[in-house]
């Protein structure tokens, strides 16, 4: 617990010095079906990070929910959503990076959480607290860290 | 030769948890070799618009050594604090200098049922009560004694008392007449998204039961086993307990253990039970 919540801390303090140059939650433009084609900090996306954003409970935990073959290194991967090898050849980079920030603007009514979202939540709590917190809640991900997990998701062909 | 065998294993890993656990398991429950558990049953009416046909006791999603710890008395854990709440039962408290056994005497006879049909509306109350709450209610009204916290250890242990009286009763929660309108304020609690995750009871305990949600074998959230003997924590666990539990996982703020939202979550919960056994204590992982 102590240990979340210090790269929790980690994360936002991460936010605010990329800030200036990110796109912020509230002004990311999605498409008509929900892809953003403009990247969220301006800089290439580090496929090793995403990697480990993606397989670390604490922070993407995208494995609880999705079976990824390249992160069978890290124990125990969900059933809920569809199996992401070949997501790279079944999406686009717009496509991805839409997913990631909002997956409802691209499934509506998906279950996937949305990992760039700050407002809007029934009843938001301080993050596995139970207890109350005020929004703007920080995202899930930082903008990198979004843009990360991106690149890494384009690297996953079945070809 | 070595590398082969390996890949091999790891294949079969990859390919284990889909086949081994996509599904709830057909065993049989029958506790102590005589009380026959129903265990999967078709859905209450209520159910129809739902994908649900068949609900299921949270038993068929936990292991088979899990599963059979279930099976015995001697091998339940939660039967340690029925022996508890069985001393509690007897003993004095409060201003009254009385005990639950001075107006209710022999548990086995007077609370055979009870648990099947809570929570249940109470037309002197004028209010939907659980069994914990008519368990305080004794103890200030009659007994003249402190409640018990909501979800302590004494709570935990009357109401595993109170429950294996109905061991293999059939759950018999009624909605209609006065206790509906907390009904339809329960299924309204159920089926909303909560938190910065954005779920629901419904997106892991209805779209999702048998699937994975991680280490985790998705139920269908049912209370007909509670209390629950948790290996985890390793005590007992009441249901207000477990809805904080997954309230607070979808990043929420959670609702209060006793408070209106979680009785009325409670009867809505329990309602989805109707026709499966009481089987509380159970054990879960
Ligand atoms: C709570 C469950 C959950 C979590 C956590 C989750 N997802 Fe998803 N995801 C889904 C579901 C369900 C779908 C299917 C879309 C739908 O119909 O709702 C999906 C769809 C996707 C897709 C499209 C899949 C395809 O192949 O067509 C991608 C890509 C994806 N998720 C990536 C991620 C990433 C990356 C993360 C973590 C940062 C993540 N997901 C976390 C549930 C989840
Ligand atoms: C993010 C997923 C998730 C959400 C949302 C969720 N739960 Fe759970 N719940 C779990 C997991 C995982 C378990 C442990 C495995 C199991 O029994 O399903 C569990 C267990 C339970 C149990 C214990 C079942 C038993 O047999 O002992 C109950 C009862 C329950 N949940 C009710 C609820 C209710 C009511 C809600 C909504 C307020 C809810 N859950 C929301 C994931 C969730």
């Amino acid at each position: 617990m102590k240990f979340s919540t210090a790269i929790l801390a980690a994360a936002v303090v991460t936010a605010g010095a990329a800030q200036a140059e990110s796109v912020a939650p509230g002004e990311v433009q999605f498409g008509e079906y929900g892809a953003v084609s403009e990247s969220l900090t301006g800089k290439p996306g580090d496929p090793e990070n995403g990697a480990m954003v993606m397989k670390t409970k604490s922070i993407g935990n995208c494995i609880s929910c999705h079976e990824v073959g390249a992160l069978k290194d890290a124990p125990f991967h969900g059933e809920i959503g569809p199996m992401l090898d070949g997501a790279g050849d079944r999406w686009s980079e717009a496509q991805l990076r839409g997913i990631v920030a909002n997956a409802k603007k691209t499934f509506p009514g998906s279950m996937m959480p949305a990992y760039y979202k700050t407002e809007g939540f029934v009843r938001p709590g301080d993050a596995f607290t139970g207890t109350a917190a005020e929004e703007p809640l920080p995202p899930l991900l930082t903008a990198q860290q979004i843009e990360d997990v991106v690149a890494f998701l384009m690297t996953l062909s079945d070809g | 030769m070595r590398m082969q065998a390996k890949a091999a294993i790891a294949a079969l890993l990859v390919a284990a948890p889909g086949l081994a656990s996509a599904d709830p398991d057909d065993d049989t429950l029958v506790v102590n070799g005589e009380i026959e558990m129903t265990t999967k049953t078709a859905a209450p009416d209520h159910m129809s618009d739902t994908a649900v046909d068949t609900i299921m006791s949270g038993w068929h999603f936990r292991s088979d050594e899990t599963q059979a710890l279930q099976m015995d008395d001697f091998d339940n854990s939660g039967m340690i604090f029925v022996d508890e709440g069985r001393a509690q039962w007897n003993r004095e408290a409060g201003s009254e200098g009385k005990s639950c056994a001075s107006c209710h005497e022999d548990v086995a006879e007077s609370m055979k049922g009870v648990r099947a049909t809570y929570p249940k509306w109470d037309a002197e109350a004028g209010e939907v009560q659980t069994v914990a709450m008519q368990i305080n209610d004794c103890r200030t009204e009659n007994m003249g004694a402190e409640p018990y916290g909501y979800t302590s250890t004494e709570m935990a242990n009357m109401e595993a008392l109170i429950a294996v009286q109905s061991r293999g009763m059939p759950v018999d929660v009624k909605i209609d007449g006065p206790a509906r309108e907390m009904w339809e304020q329960g299924k309204e609690l159920y089926y909303t998204r909560t938190g910065q995750l954005e779920l629901s009871c419904a997106n892991c305990h209805e779209d999702n039961y048998g699937n994975m949600i991680r280490a985790d074998h998705l139920s269908q959230g049912q209370i007909n086993g509670f209390p629950t003997y948790r290996l985890k924590n390793a005590k007992l666990n009441t249901v207000h307990a477990r809805f904080k539990g997954c309230v607070r996982d979808t990043r929420a703020e959670t609702y209060k253990p006793g408070s209106d939202a979680f009785v009325a979550l409670e009867l809505y919960v329990a309602s989805r039970g109707n026709g499966l056994s009481v089987e509380g204590p159970s054990v879960r992982n």
